[in-house]
């Protein structure tokens, strides 16, 4: 039988959370807007997760999802003045058979 | 009036039927809903005479709690874990200067590692405070037991603060039918809290003044005395109250077969399964009781002592550890039984929230029953382990 | 199967609802606890908590039965089994411990066969497009009410009517609780047609 294995107090590594991919959570999904997006930070600010950045892409700073991370609470939603991004559905619930 | 809700508003429909003056809390879960009710019972004007007080801590709610419980009012809080042991110097201090606060603890695991589950370790931690405290076994009793708190923590006889301990999440959050209490009923049993001392802006007073060594053990020797008389109070009120809402309360324990020759002894919700499973074993002929524990202190040795005098074996089910020692309630069971000669289990189940299935129990009782284990300590319900250095 | 203890036999369900925090798990069985208590049984419901955060995969647990209910450990061999999220088939081990004759009934938009497929199991199990119905009727993806519905309509635990009351009292807001109704009605008629019973 396989034992428990328990840090000594509880000890961990840093950044360990990293393996906990919580992309799946959420029932939608962050879409920006690279046209409309002013790179103005407010979503990097707001984002309670850390998983929206603004990053060069293509010679324009753009605020990036992290989707692997990202639990779809709608606060970039809520606080981008640009209006640049929008909530998607996941395909996942999208899907119509029965 | 018979409904279904949750334990955390079982216990603040009772509070708010005992009519406190002063309620102040700090939010810790699973407790938080247990005031977050009171606070909305209080902002609907459904507390009339309160004052709902968010504190900024729980050393802030305790203590403004001895402050107001010192000016006279009927005092209420609620708290869990971490909460409590932060609350505990001011406890400790309420105690001593006899302040009648009646609270509730969720009980849950304390830190470290973080666990936010149910054990009994929290309360455990307050044993000597001076405090009274009761387990209750679920949310019913949680929510008759509020009135008895106040009567009893009042009684000029005793005026010490009151526990009322229930298992978090596993009795706070469940749903389950109640038969909830009507202010008639209480307005019959608890009269308005008469203060024998208070302090006024006209009068003030100091509470809990200093005592050098010609004084400090007599006072403590009084706290004790005060203690010893809960039991009669505790009794009294208890039985009082069973005759009023025709629900039994028999006083400090309860045991539900008088020829084990096995019993169980524990504390809290799990006490009802180890009922339903003794009682599935004595219609296999199996001789196996159930000993609760109702009230833990002030520690009712005698009852305990004549409930399992007939009794060869004891499984204690410990929800709380006391590390390098025996669990906190073998050494109870223990002491109350001294003298006799009698095989003692001291049995660690379902520490920081871990479930203990009925299987569990099932295999706990049966290998004590049929001789496959030897006595003393040990953990159930519990993977193989390792310590590792990271 | 409440038909049962009307004739006088011992009855104990057992119900484990699997959802992600926000999508009413526990509002599930609490809404059934508060119906089969209406309906003059002894109820008991309670969640397993995690982390208190949106999306996480949760658990909560019902038991109905005749008798006071002294069990609250969770529910290790539900008679049924509800799943309130896609996603969290091949996640979470939804199956566990369900009885031989249990049920499964989960909010899937493939259909019952691909469920059944992908679970690879014996026991009955039954799928509802119920994010979709949520989104019809609710316009938003909040499924607890219309598997509540679903599961009701393929075990007939507690009447609908007594379900339809029970949500008339659960919502504050009327206009909300109409359309939860209609949600439950519709997820009641689905699966009820599904099971054919």
């Amino acid at each position: 039988m396989v034992k428990v294995k328990i840090g000594l107090g509880g000890v961990t590594e840093p950044l360990v959370s990293k393996n906990m991919k919580t992309g799946d959570w959420g029932t939608e999904y962050p879409v920006v807007d690279e046209e409309k997006c002013t790179a103005c930070k407010n979503c990097e600010i707001y984002c309670p997760d850390g998983c929206i950045k603004v990053v060069e892409k293509e010679g324009k700073k753009v605020a990036v999802p992290d989707y692997d991370y990202c639990k779809g609470c709608w606060v970039c939603f809520t606080v981008c003045p640009a209006d640049a991004i929008k909530m998607e559905v996941k395909e996942l619930y999208k899907v119509e058979v029965c | 009036m018979r409904k279904v809700v949750r334990g955390f508003y079982a216990i603040a429909h009772a509070v708010k039927l005992c009519k406190p003056n002063v309620i102040c809390a700090y939010p810790i879960t699973p407790q938080t809903e247990i005031v977050e009710n009171l606070a909305a019972m209080h902002a609907e004007g459904e507390l009339e005479n309160c004052e709902y007080i968010t504190a900024e801590s729980e050393f802030g709610a305790a203590s403004i709690l001895v402050g107001a419980s010192a000016a006279g009012a009927r005092t209420f809080t609620a708290t869990s874990s971490q909460g409590l042991i932060l609350m505990s110097e001011v406890l400790y201090n309420a105690a001593g200067m006899r302040l009648p606060i009646v609270m509730v603890v969720a009980n849950r695991a304390l830190s470290a590692p973080l666990s936010i589950w149910n054990d009994h370790q929290d309360s455990m931690a307050m044993r000597d405070a001076g405090i009274i405290q009761v387990y209750v076994e679920n949310n019913q009793e949680a929510h008759d037991l509020v009135p008895v708190a106040f009567r009893v923590a009042e009684d000029k006889r005793v005026m010490l603060p009151f526990m009322l301990c229930m298992d978090g999440f596993k009795l706070t959050h469940a749903y389950e039918p109640i038969e909830l209490l009507e202010q008639e009923i209480i307005d019959a049993f608890l009269p308005p809290y008469d203060p024998p001392v208070k302090m006024t802006t006209k009068k003030p007073l100091t509470f809990g003044a200093y005592a050098p060594p010609p004084y400090y053990m007599e006072f403590r020797a009084i706290m004790h005395d005060a203690m010893e008389r809960a039991r009669k109070v505790i009794e009294e009120a208890m039985k009082e109250w069973s005759s009023i809402t025709g629900r039994d309360y028999g006083g400090h324990t309860f045991t539900d077969y008088d020829e084990a020759e096995v019993a169980v002894v524990a504390m809290g919700s799990i006490v009802s399964m180890a009922r339903d499973v003794a009682e599935e074993m004595r219609k296999e002929g199996k001789k196996v009781g159930v000993l609760k524990i109702r009230t833990f202190r002030p520690f009712p040795a005698d009852e305990v002592r004549k409930a399992l005098e007939n009794v060869d074996k004891v499984i204690v089910l410990e929800r709380a550890l006391s590390l390098g020692s025996d669990g906190p309630l073998t050494l109870e069971v223990k002491s109350a039984l001294y003298g006799t000669s009698k095989e003692i289990h001291t049995v660690v189940v379902g520490l920081g929230g871990r479930d203990v299935p009925r299987d569990l129990m099932v295999k706990i009782i049966s290998e004590v029953y049929e001789g496959k284990v030897k006595p003393g300590f040990r953990f159930e319900g519990i993977h193989e382990y390792e310590e590792v250095i990271p | 199967m409440l038909e049962k203890a009307r004739e006088g036999s011992d009855i104990l369900i057992e119900v484990r609802f699997h959802g992600r925090g926000g999508q009413g798990a526990v509002t599930a069985a609490d809404l059934l606890a508060v119906a089969g208590f209406k309906e003059g049984y002894y109820t008991l419901s309670f969640p397993t908590f995690g982390a208190e955060k949106r999306g996480t995969p949760v658990a909560s647990f019902l038991r109905i039965s005749d008798k006071p209910i002294v069990q609250r450990d969770e529910v290790y061999n539900p008679d049924y089994v509800v799943v309130m999220d896609p996603s969290l088939i091949g996640v979470v081990d939804v199956l566990a411990g369900i009885k031989k004759d249990g049920m499964l009934i989960a909010n899937y938009p493939k259909g019952s066969e691909d469920l059944k497929r992908h679970l690879n199991t014996d026991v009955k199990v039954y799928s509802i497009n119920a994010t979709k119905m949520a989104m019809e009727h609710l316009g938003r993806p909040i499924t607890n009410t219309a598997m509540v519905g679903a599961l009701v309509g393929a075990t007939n635990i507690v009447k609908l009517e007594t379900l339809k009351g029970t949500i008339k009292e659960w919502f504050e807001d009327e206009s909300l609780a109409e359309k939860n109704i209609k949600l439950v009605e519709e997820a009641y008629q689905y699966m009820k047609e599904v099971c054919k019973w």
